[in-house]
């Protein structure tokens, strides 16, 4: 019961973490490999806002997500738009920024257990006899409500429509009038701010360290690839084969594996079913 | 009165193309070959007039320049872009040590074993991204590095965080310094040779660029990113092993970013899709960054800023702008 319950949990982070990723590949093709470092960023931010400036939590945490979101729509205005279409160079450039926003709030000091955000809610409750803290079902009620949301705002407003329409095909997107650059640029922004919403959800189970900002990368990747690359609902279902996989690793061989899981996951995808589950891509179009 | 106009210096010499050239006289072949030679004697020459300071910045030069030209080889000549040269150190580094530590090899034994089993492994490691499309490529290599330093220190392997200690060390000197310099020279001569004069080059070239005509032409392309891979990881288990026996000390700071990100970065500022230009990014950036060492993680963000200008803004990179230049040399003749 506390493997199903936890690896719920488990499920529902990799979904916060991955979203954004999966949301900004899928729509303008752009692996923002910055993501993770796009994550500890909204953590770190809030936490500034909310012991630096003593802004109100709810205030500091948007805050926090608006600069957050304002970034990856720059790092796409004026960094990726400028090689677009050249997967290598897209690839370096996001990295590199990735790398210089995490290597720069570990020179800040971003280290140690100075750097933790309060949980929104104290105590927890039990169920089934599991004890689960508010915190992580604040995840799981989020995780969801994201998930909505977005499904919501892709079918019903033109924004996400037009998104859609660019992802699905571009050329017929342009002929309608959808201006594609500023399409990714929202997707990419959009994808930042989950990114940011992911942190500051998460970040209160442990300490911001810059090291997650790595592993927050990977299991995005591990998601979205398992899942597809580009594929939302691949990408849910993906977090929940990985999410329970890690759960039982943890509980049964070791601790500190599902770092690896992650990482298997990906090799054996690559081998086995390289478009994923559900790849956009033809499979034949991923094997060059 | 006598009438000049200006004429540059490599018309005459230089015919259609970049690599076809038409010599006729001692002093064409050193406007060719002339730069070249001149980087290899200053390669040469250098370690002798510096402090041993210096001498200790040349070496870990070395390794980086490795590691840089066995990047730009992958990315610019076959399109994979490795963002772990991490994985190539650190494999390369555990073997050559753990060789020594464990069974008690002396260097000369375990360098070779290192540089050629390492690469082997790290071949069959990168294997499944091989024949997908680039961008996984990028995601495993980024993936490897992280992964296995968290499996040193969860299991324990490789006595954990506490590396292994007490290796052979290369003696003081400046006999290590050319034993990779020398070693650098032969991978630049022996793959410039590789990508312009031989088939396997233009294959490669081929990979890079149309994937189909490679296969309509019935070729492996798999066997052929393979061997790509191979090379370029041998470079990287070299100076994974020269660095472990350097610092006698082998531990999971092989797997360290510094190691991935510095090498792209000296690719893409020395110039890419050019053999030589990692050598020159890396001598720019490596004593800039030991000049630096003690802003810490700073430097990593000088070094992703410096890539990402350059990837977006500057894409020529300082060896193809020096290239144009040096063939754009105006001299007076007499009409």
């Amino acid at each position: 019961m506390g493997i199903l319950i936890y690896g719920l949990i488990n499920s529902l982070d990799l979904i916060l973490m991955s979203i954004g990723f999966a949301l900004a590949y899928g729509v303008s093709r752009v692996p923002n490999f910055a993501h993770g470092a796009l994550f500890i960023l909204g953590g770190y931010l809030t936490w500034l806002f909310l012991f630096r400036f003593n802004i109100p939590y709810l205030f500091s945490a948007l805050l926090a997500v608006i600069i957050t979101a304002l970034i990856g729509a720059g790092l796409y205005r004026f960094i990726i738009i400028r090689v677009r279409g050249m997967p290598i160079s897209e690839i370096i450039a996001s990295f590199g920024v990735g790398l210089a926003i995490l290597e720069f709030l570990r020179w800040t000091g971003l280290r140690g257990t100075t750097y933790m955000l309060p949980s929104f809610f104290r105590g927890g409750v039990y169920i089934f006899d599991i004890p689960v803290d508010f915190q992580r079902i604040t995840i799981v009620l989020s995780g969801i409500a994201i998930l909505v949301f977005i499904w919501l705002f892709t079918s019903y407003t033109k924004t996400g429509l037009a998104l859609k329409a660019i992802a699905q095909n571009e050329r017929a997107g342009l002929v309608l009038g959808i201006d594609s650059d500023r399409a990714a640029m929202i997707a990419v922004a959009i994808g930042a701010a989950l990114a940011a919403i992911a942190g500051i959800i998460i970040l209160p189970l442990g300490n911001i360290i810059v090291e997650t900002g790595y592993e927050v990368l990977i299991f995005a990747i591990a998601v979205s690839v398992c899942g597809g690359l580009g594929s939302l609902k691949g990408a849910v279902l993906a977090s929940f084969i990985i999410g329970y996989a890690q759960m039982l690793t943890v509980s049964y061989i070791a601790p500190h594996y599902h770092f690896v899981v992650a990482m298997l996951v990906i090799v054996i995808v690559l081998i086995t079913r390289p478009s994923g589950l559900f790849g956009k891509q033809k499979e034949l179009e991923e094997r060059v | 009165m006598q009438e000049l106009r200006k004429e540059r210096l490599d018309r005459g010499v230089k015919v259609r193309s970049e690599s076809i050239y038409a010599i006729s006289s001692l002093k064409e072949i050193m406007f060719i070959i002339g730069p070249g030679l001149l980087l290899a004697a200053l390669l040469l020459i250098l370690p002798l007039f510096v402090s041993s300071y210096w001498q200790g910045v040349l070496k870990i030069t070395g390794v980086y320049v490795l590691l840089a030209i066995g990047f730009g080889f992958l990315a610019n000549y076959v399109g994979l872009v490795s963002l772990g040269g991490a994985l190539f150190v650190g494999v390369g580094g555990y073997l050559s040590g753990g060789l020594n530590y464990f069974f008690d090899l002396p260097m000369i034994v375990t360098i070779p074993i290192a540089a050629v089993g390492g690469a082997l492994i790290c071949t069959i490691l990168l294997l499944p991204a091989l024949p997908l499309r680039g961008v996984y490529f990028a995601i495993v290599t980024l993936v490897y590095p992280m992964a296995l330093s968290r499996i040193i220190v969860a299991t324990g392997a490789f006595r954990g965080t506490d590396g292994l200690p007490g290796l052979e060390r290369f003696p003081v000197g400046i006999g290590p310094i050319y034993l990779i310099f020398i070693v650098i020279l032969i991978c630049l001569y022996l793959l410039s040779r590789l990508v312009n004069y031989e088939d396997f080059g233009l294959v490669l070239r081929g990979v890079k660029d149309n994937e189909l005509s490679i296969k309509a032409s019935a070729l492996h392309l798999t066997w052929y990113k393979i061997q790509a891979v191979f090379i370029a990881a041998f470079m990287g288990c070299f100076a994974g092993a020269y660095l472990t026996h350097l610092y006698g000390w082998v531990g999971t700071s092989l797997l360290a970013q510094d190691f991935s990100i510095l090498p792209v970065a000296a690719a893409v500022v020395g110039g890419p899709g050019t053999i030589f230009g990692p050598l020159v990014g890396a001598f720019i950036l490596v004593p800039i960054s030991e000049a630096m060492r003690d802003y810490g993680t700073l430097r990593i963000v000088f070094y992703a800023i410096i890539l990402v200008i350059f990837v977006v803004f500057w894409t020529e990179g300082i060896l193809d702008y020096l290239k144009r230049k040096y063939e754009q040399f105006e001299h007076w003749v007499e009409m």
